[in-house]
């Protein structure tokens, strides 16, 4: 029993550059060390990579990551709650929306504060769209490594409409900042419903597009069919979340596992595949497109049903009070000074809060001290945690399905190294 | 199984690790003796009932004064049961130190180097702990609260050479 443990440890080892470059000892075969990276456009970032080849074959990789590194979570700790929710927006560029969700989860898990229902509905919805569109980005990307160009310019195309509605919403098309503590920055506006419904129309039929592209080119079918598989247990093992791993099998999906947001209340399906190879993440991201369009209709259906109401909690203590009452009323306006200058003092503790972001489980904890600013912050980010497969993924393959893999792990480098 | 069955059966396997347990916001975390961090890991992943088969979660917390100054934070997660557990073990400050637990979870590999990186945490039995996210040659663990924010001065051209001058690596 032991000796199986020790084989599995050694299988799924993550070597550190170090390990690679160490010259070969006696008797040991020679391989050639390749640098990849860290400036190469197939990184999706600064990530690079240190590739130990035999011929053409990789026989062992080590990511090197780091340059990113911006100190977020030691920048969120001298900032108060509302204020740290900005560097949220920076770690996944992405999906800003689904960082924005984990971090406000945390914090309202903090002041054990309830949201109103509109604010759930439309966090709900904007999320939803923002999978669609940090997938769109992966599908482009991992097409254009692979060096079918069109499929990126019809990608980007749709995307261009949801950060349309994004800027609509927040004024912001990345950077959005738009989910706050206690509900939402502001109302949506009135033309909010046309701008979905007009994407959610056309949004079935484009992701038939993407497919007559893909899903059965015999060249997009040989470069990602039984390379860089993973087993579910290697996948668990190493930590791998997402569609990763739902790709080999295993239906893991905290919308529906661990529900927040009222997600239990959503009618979608958990999409799986087999085989755990690129093809499968591929299969099993577009089947998540269409899923999302699903959630995101049912989401609109019932912010309409809901009608105008409170799209912020009525504590005033969490939230500031709206403008027009700030001119007639002291204690508004002393609320809002005090929001404004000071913040709000959460209880003593710490908590955890998950959520599937479109790269996997993304998970904030804080733990506060009872003083307005997050005594520490920490993000458990899926890209992150993911890249640790790389190298048990691409071990025994070619060096040019490395880029594949890499594509099809749809890393975000920014989360990377925080 | 509630949280206090839990409890009560971690006791029951071993009386001695466990130090205190909480409550907050429905969810539970258990202060674990560091010595036993690896065996009671392992009862975790293997018990049948408890199940605890993935390790979503490891990270480190200073304390800056109070004793033990450093936590590290664990948080394993049960498919079967759908339930999250936290584990808490607590470091002193001279030499903090504490058993890897990669030999179980292999995922715990980067996000342990970047307890080491980020707050000088060692992880005994670690296969490669380098640092992760800083420079090689950094000095200090950034995310300590000694250390200041802004403490590092950004180069520009007009002080690259001064900066240059005080640093290790412009000397190599």
């Amino acid at each position: 029993m032991t000796i199986e443990v020790k084989q599995l440890v050694r299988d799924l080892s993550i070597p550190s550059p170090g390990d690679i470059t160490r010259p070969a000892l006696a008797g040991e075969r020679e391989t050639m060390v390749l640098n990849m990276g860290p400036h190469h456009p197939s990184t999706h970032g600064v990530l690079r990579l240190v590739v130990e080849l035999d011929g053409e074959t990789v026989v062992n990789v080590a990511p090197d990551i780091g340059y990113l590194h911006t100190g977020i979570e030691k920048s969120m700790e001298s900032k108060t709650y509302q204020k740290a929710l900005v560097m949220t927006d920076r770690t996944d560029y992405l999906a800003p929306l689904s960082n924005n969700l984990s971090y406000v989860l945390a914090v309202e898990q903090l002041l054990g504060c309830t949201v109103p229902e509109r604010a759930t509905t439309v966090r709900v919805l904007l999320v939803e769209l923002q999978r669609i569109s940090s997938h769109l980005v992966w599908l482009g990307t991992h097409a254009l490594d692979l060096a079918a160009m069109s499929v990126f310019l019809y990608g980007f195309r749709e995307r261009e409409q949801i950060l349309d509605i994004f800027e609509l919403v927040s004024g912001a098309r990345m950077m959005t900042s738009y989910f706050r503590v206690g509900g939402l920055a502001y109302d949506v506006p009135p033309e909010f419903p046309a701008a979905v419904q007009a994407l959610l129309a056309i949004m079935p039929e484009r992701i038939d597009e993407y497919e007559a592209l893909l899903t059965h080119n015999p060249i997009w079918l040989e470069r990602t069919r039984g390379i860089g598989a993973i087993d579910t247990a290697s996948a668990i093992a190493l930590g791998v979340t997402g569609p990763a791993l739902r790709a080999t099998g295993f239906a893991w999906d905290l919308r529906r596992d661990m529900p927040y947001c009222g997600y239990e209340t959503y009618e979608f399906a958990v999409p799986i595949a087999r085989n755990g190879d690129i093809y499968d993440r591929y299969l099993v991201r577009v089947a998540e497109m269409r899923e999302s369009v699903k959630i995101c209709a049912q989401a609109l259906d019932r912010l309409i049903a809901l009608g105008p109401g409170p799209y912020v909690t009525s504590d005033r203590k969490i939230a500031p009070p709206p403008k027009s009452e700030i001119t007639h009323s002291m204690e508004s306006l002393i609320h809002h000074f005090k929001l404004w200058t000071e913040g709000f003092k959460p209880p003593r503790g710490d908590t955890l809060a998950a959520i599937e972001s479109p790269r996997g489980e993304l998970a904030t904890y804080i733990v506060s001290d009872g003083s307005p600013k997050p005594y520490r912050v920490h993000f458990r980010a899926p890209s992150f945690v993911n890249l640790q497969a790389l190298p048990h993924m691409a071990r025994g393959h070619l060096v040019a399905d490395l880029v594949a893999l890499i594509a099809s792990m749809d890393p975000v480098l920014g989360e990377v190294d925080r | 199984m509630d949280h206090a069955a839990i409890i009560a059966r971690l006791r029951a396997y071993d009386p001695d690790a466990v130090l205190g347990d909480r409550e907050f916001r429905g969810q539970l975390s258990v202060a674990i003796r560091p010595e036993a961090i690896v065996r009671i890991a392992q009862f975790l992943y293997d018990d049948p009932e408890l199940s605890y088969q993935f390790l979503e979660n490891l990270c480190a917390v200073d304390y800056l004064g109070r004793n033990p100054r450093f936590e590290v934070v664990y948080h394993l997660l049960s498919f079967t049961r759908r339930h999250r557990l936290c584990l808490t073990v607590g470091l002193p400050e001279q030499a903090p130190a504490v058993a890897s637990l990669t030999a179980i979870w292999p995922t715990a590999n980067y996000q342990e180097r970047e307890a080491y990186d980020l707050f000088g945490i060692t992880f005994v039995g670690h296969p490669s702990l380098e640092r992760i996210l800083m420079p090689e040659d950094w000095q200090g663990h950034p995310l300590r609260k000694d250390v200041p924010l802004g403490g590092e001065e950004v180069a520009f051209t007009f002080n690259q050479a001064r900066i240059d001058a005080r640093k290790p690596y412009a000397r190599d």
